[in-house]
């Protein structure tokens, strides 16, 4: 009998897998429950993007892409991050099509680290940032962000982690799970600290389209911080399209050309017919991307001017479709209110420390649900906290 | 879009929605939804709110024609008089002036196909200025205002942490 413990990689092994698997058990048995708790849009993929892929099929496009995905697509991409970014690439040598935006995160990481650099990953964020860091021998250097400084990296908190062995800074905004955005004026601030050094910038910009307000600024828009921005992003969140598993990468050449060996090796493409849909959505698209945003911001004051009447204390995030409700004045930790939420009132949401220790005392509920859903959950939280104010754990 | 398109085209998908709801969703005030609301009420922009039914799933046996007519408009009244003596009846569920082969689309509603042939002719066809009718019978209800008929297939919930 081989001992299983003794052949699995040690770095692996390390890995801690997501504790919030619990709750997802608890909901699947659970009758007349409300999820808040995932993170992808509730709209099917428009139609004319699945029907693009389902023609590529009839039409038997069945065989391998260039490595770094169809030359079309990528030329569709060139030209979308032209039209609505504001931003450059050249789709031959500074552009690779991943298998979602995961993909560009893992293959940057392990193009840029070795064992002994350090990453700063602010927190909270989603969670493959310091498992991927780690797993190339980096060390993760987390950030707590903060609730008043609107969970933005702020040029005092990088000063104090940073050091001569940062590598590279993860910029996950529009944030997961907090909302969050930087603007330009904060990436002046970040661009003053890392003058001078080599530190490369590695930007998520997943919710890129779903920014409120404001119109998204990239890392990458930036001048002085241009030549040092792996930017990913994808059709996930943009244009619903999830399952579809479509992201990409775009950098300095240099940079990408290592990348792409990674890429080349470890999935040689990006699937056909989800490339043939994406080409779709990036010619014909922009419409969808509209559509949802609009639907998203609506739902998106609604359920802050309803956190915030019910007593639970809500910043306006200004992209994503999440809301990251303070939960402090309930007296509950963040596990303790959404197991009790849960089967008290089955509403599920996320309890912030899933993605961080700093995100103790705060919930994350995603929007991306139909307004019924949204009213039903609001109702039913409020019921529970009349419950918290009963019993006397909440303070307001 | 104007705050008011923009309420138009939410109550249009989804009457049921409050004002609270359509408040946050464009940016204007529960008071302000309501007035505006209200004023497109009275000043019928907003003549009605109807149930999306699939009287296929309900025990009530119905049947839906669409018959094209065709009429010799009425000298000083164009097509407008013989329209309001068809659209009076309440078996006449919607109605237009077309432009192209035939003059107008009725749809009508009813029991059964002999309720509905006995509408066409003994209501319809004989009414004076009406030159010809033909009735198309609606198989299947596929979509109706935005609103797809058949049931949908839902993915199964599978455990993701995104």
């Amino acid at each position: 009998m081989i001992d299983y413990s003794k052949v699995l990689s040690a770095k692996v092994k390390e890995i801690r897998p997501s504790g919030i698997r619990k709750f997802f058990d608890l909901l699947q048995d659970m009758k007349g429950a409300i999820s808040l708790g995932v993170g992808e849009p509730d709209f099917v993929t428009p139609w004319h993007i699945r029907d693009a892929g389902i023609y590529s099929l009839e039409k038997g496009f069945t065989k391998y892409s260039s490595n770094a995905g169809l030359v079309a697509l990528r030329r569709e991409i060139a030209r979308y991050l032209q039209r609505r970014f504001d931003l450059s690439y050249d789709y031959n040598t500074e552009m690779i099509v991943t298998v979602g935006g995961s993909e560009a995160i893992d293959i940057a990481m392990r193009a840029l680290l070795d064992p002994g650099d350090e990453v700063i990953i602010p927190m909270p964020s989603y969670v493959c940032y310091p498992p991927l860091t780690e797993m190339t021998g980096a060390k993760a250097v987390l950030v707590e962000t903060r609730a008043e400084d609107e969970f933005k990296l702020t040029p005092e908190l990088l000063r104090q982690h940073i050091s001569p062995k940062t590598k590279l800074i993860v910029l996950p905004f529009p944030n997961n799970p907090t909302g969050g955005i930087m603007e330009k004026a904060d990436y002046d601030a970040i661009a003053q600290v890392i003058e001078g050094t080599d530190i490369m910038l590695l930007s998520d910009e997943i919710y890129a389209e779903l920014t409120y307000g404001a119109h998204h600024y990239s890392p990458a828009n930036h001048p002085q911080l241009y030549e040092r921005t792996i930017l990913v992003n994808g059709f996930s969140k943009s244009h619903a399209m999830t399952g579809w598993r479509m992201g990409y990468v775009c950098g300095p050449a240099p940079v990408i050309a290592q990348m792409i060996k990674l890429h080349q090796f470890a999935i040689m493409c990006a699937p056909t017919t989800s490339q043939y849909a994406a080409l779709e959505a990036m010619q014909n698209g922009d419409g969808d991307i509209e559509m949802m945003r609009e639907e998203y911001d609506g739902r998106r004051r609604y359920v802050v001017e309803g956190f915030n009447r019910i007593g639970l204390p809500c910043r306006e995030p200004k992209g994503a479709f999440y809301a990251f409700p303070d939960i402090r004045p309930t007296g509950l930790d963040s596990d303790t209110f959404c197991e009790r939420l849960l089967r008290e009132e089955k509403v599920a949401v996320i309890p912030g420390n899933a993605f961080g220790e700093c995100g103790e005392g705060f919930v994350r509920c995603s929007y991306a649900s139909s307004m019924h859903d949204l009213e039903e959950a609001l109702i039913r939280m409020e019921r529970f906290l009349n419950k918290l104010r009963d019993e006397g754990t909440m303070k307001d | 879009m104007s705050n008011t398109t923009k309420l138009l085209q939410l109550l249009e998908s989804d009457c049921t929605l409050k004002p609270d709801q359509l408040a946050a969703m464009t940016g204007l005030s529960v008071q302000e939804v309501e007035n505006t609301v209200r004023d497109l009420e009275e000043r019928k922009a907003i003549l009605g709110y109807q149930a999306v039914v699939d009287w296929d799933k309900t025990d009530r046996e119905a049947v839906t024609a669409l018959i094209e007519v065709k009429v010799v408009p009425q000298r000083g009244d164009g097509f407008d008089r013989i329209a309001q003596r068809i659209y009076q009846y309440d078996e006449v569920e919607s109605m237009y002036l077309m432009s192209g082969a035939f003059d107008f689309t009725v749809i009508i509603s009813g029991r059964t196909l002999r309720e509905v042939s006995q509408f066409v002719s003994d209501k319809l066809a004989p009414l004076e200025g009406v030159t010809s009718t033909a009735t198309h019978f609606i198989l299947q209800k596929y979509k109706e205002n935005h609103t797809v008929f058949e049931k949908k297939e839902e993915q199964d919930k599978e455990w993701i942490f995104v």
